[in-house]
């Protein structure tokens, strides 16, 4: 195969430049040892990292997306696996009618979601409850877990099921001890995406979240609307950091490539 | 027999459920709001009105705004496949531990947080942080700053970073179905490496490319956050304005009339294109 030129290779270097600038300038900033927004050049500091300590909304709104995201995460899996099974292995009518409206939150614009969620919440008594927040987080991050899920059950060898049948496992055992271990590395998978899916979600959770529910994204996205301060960037380094230990589990365990092209899209911007 | 037929059903029934519940009926009855009344003093007023459907229509304020939404997500696709295709192209041909580092690194903000990739774009145009306009000004490209901050201008180039990785993801899985011998045989046939690029790879990579324009189309033009911190309050798209009617002005029938319009339009868009691709590339989906 032919290789790039220097002329690529300068265009790749711009590209990088251009992809990882923002990301990088907010870890930069969040350094700063003045009172605001400034890069720092010769001092750095931890003060705005100490300083997240002394603001509770973004502390509490961090723990309350943590347990919405591994909560709604989980629900998504425990819901995905049999539809994946069902979809995958049995050809039974409206199949494919069924498949589109469990993928169809990757198609209904985030903001569509929340107005509909916000308005069906209210009418039905969930209206500003967490009962609420984790059922609309449930929708949005089932396609992930639902496609990851999927594409294993159906890349699955099922002779071995079929062994352990004819050697007389019972259909619990099978599932339990043969199909969920072979299946196990889509459903990690599945789980880690729907959860960052859900821990990063904002454009539907701001119509949904009210201040007793509010998530790290919505706080942030509130925040930056008042004012820009050296606060915010430091809590957003914090969440570039743990999503980048988050990745590198992926990256470990299945294979970032492989799940971002089996994954689609991921959230609104 | 019978048990064997209702099985499938019986695995999907809790997550089908659950999407009847809670994606059918909110979306049915967001449909039934943006027909019903709404007043300052008695709120939702439940009777079946055209009102918020003429305003949207017939007020210049709306038309407007579905124009910029629209207008802003094509300059978005158009400027992603400019620039990710040719990256998705060098990527492709760079060598073992580079090309998935790279692959890595360009598709790896995917995952990160919008509003803190999008606040990087902030801190990026303006203040004392405005390392675009100091740079430039230092070189002496420009005389006087760029706006960015609260202009068009500053959400396309924010929104392009933000969904570029899809545009390269598409491109590239479109590369990985190339059989790269096809290439050099157009350049052993003499055909100089533009000619090559153009005339072989392009048409082969098209279908690539342009299910990543639907993608990258129907995410700009929903496109909520980046919008709203880099766009500001006046600079208002659809999204925004859904979200103003909803919790600012608390005109719930009128944002609920606006979702749904940016519903319609986005999923009329999206399968049109897709059908016109794949009559377009028919032969190339067999």
């Amino acid at each position: 195969m032919s290789r790039n030129g220097p002329l690529a290779l300068a265009y790749h270097a711009l590209f990088i430049a251009f992809i990882l600038a923002p990301i990088l300038i907010v870890c930069w900033v969040a350094f700063t040892p003045l009172g605001y927004l400034s890069i720092p050049t010769r001092e750095f500091s931890l003060r705005w990292f100490r300083a997240i300590a002394d603001y509770p909304e973004f502390v509490t709104a961090f723990r309350s997306s943590l347990a919405l995201a591994a909560i709604s995460s989980t629900v998504a899996i425990g819901l995905s696996v049999p539809a994946a099974l069902a979809v995958a292995r049995h050809r039974f009518p409206g199949r494919e009618a069924m498949t589109a409206l469990f993928l169809s939150p990757l198609m209904i614009p985030n903001v569509v979601l929340g107005v509909a969620f916000l308005r069906f919440f209210t009418q039905a008594g969930l209206g500003g409850t967490f009962t609420g927040l984790v059922l609309s987080h449930v929708v949005i991050v089932f396609p992930f877990a639902l496609r990851l899920v999927l594409a294993s059950a159906a890349g699955m060898d099922r002779a071995i099921e079929h062994a352990a049948i004819s050697l007389g496992a019972s259909d619990g055992a099978v599932f339990r001890r043969v199909t969920l271990p072979l299946i196990l590395p889509g459903v990690a998978s599945g789980w880690l995406l729907a959860f960052i899916t859900s821990f990063d979600e904002v454009t539907m959770t701001v119509f949904v979240a009210t201040p007793a529910t509010m998530t790290l994204p919505v706080r942030m996205f509130l925040y930056i609307q008042d004012n820009i301060d050296p606060l915010v960037t430091s809590v957003s380094a914090v969440v570039i950091v743990l999503t980048a230990l988050v990745m590198l589990l992926i990256e470990w365990l299945y294979g970032l490539e492989r799940l971002l092209a089996g994954g689609g899209r991921l959230e609104t911007p | 027999m019978n048990r064997r037929f209702a099985l499938p059903f019986l695995l999907s029934a809790p997550a089908l459920l659950l999407f009847v519940g809670v994606v059918l009926v909110p979306l049915a009855m967001t449909v039934i709001l943006s027909f019903n009344d709404w007043s300052m003093n008695r709120g939702i007023v439940p009777v079946f009105t055209w009102k918020n459907w003429r305003e949207v229509f017939g007020d210049g304020y709306y038309y407007g705004i579905f124009f910029r939404t629209l207008r802003t997500a094509a300059l978005v696709t158009l400027i992603t496949a400019v620039f990710g295709a040719p990256e998705a192209y060098v990527l492709n041909r760079m060598r073992k531990p580079w090309k998935g580092l790279f692959l890595v690194v360009v598709l790896a903000p995917l995952l990160i947080s919008v509003v803190a990739r999008t606040l990087g774009w902030a801190l990026l145009f303006g203040g004392e942080t405005g390392l675009i306009n100091k740079s430039m000004l230092g070189l002496g490209l420009i005389a006087a700053p760029i706006p960015f901050m609260f202009t068009e201008t500053g959400v396309i180039i924010a929104l392009s970073h933000v969904l570029i990785p899809f545009m390269v993801l598409a491109v590239w899985a479109a590369l990985q179905r190339l059989d790269p011998q096809v290439e050099n045989a157009a350049r052993s046939l003499g055909a100089a490496p533009a000619v090559a690029l153009y005339r072989v790879v392009l048409p082969q990579i098209m279908p690539g490319l342009l299910s990543g324009a639907i993608i990258v189309f129907a995410l700009a033009a929903s496109a909520f956050a980046t919008p709203a911190i880099i766009g500001g309050r006046r600079l208002k798209v659809a999204s925004t304005l859904a979200y103003d009617e909803f919790l600012n002005t608390l005109d719930w029938p009128l944002g609920a009339t606006v979702a749904t319009l940016l519903l319609i339009a986005l999923v009329a868009i999206i399968v049109g294109a897709n059908r016109l691709i794949e009559r377009r590339y028919a032969q190339v989906f067999q």
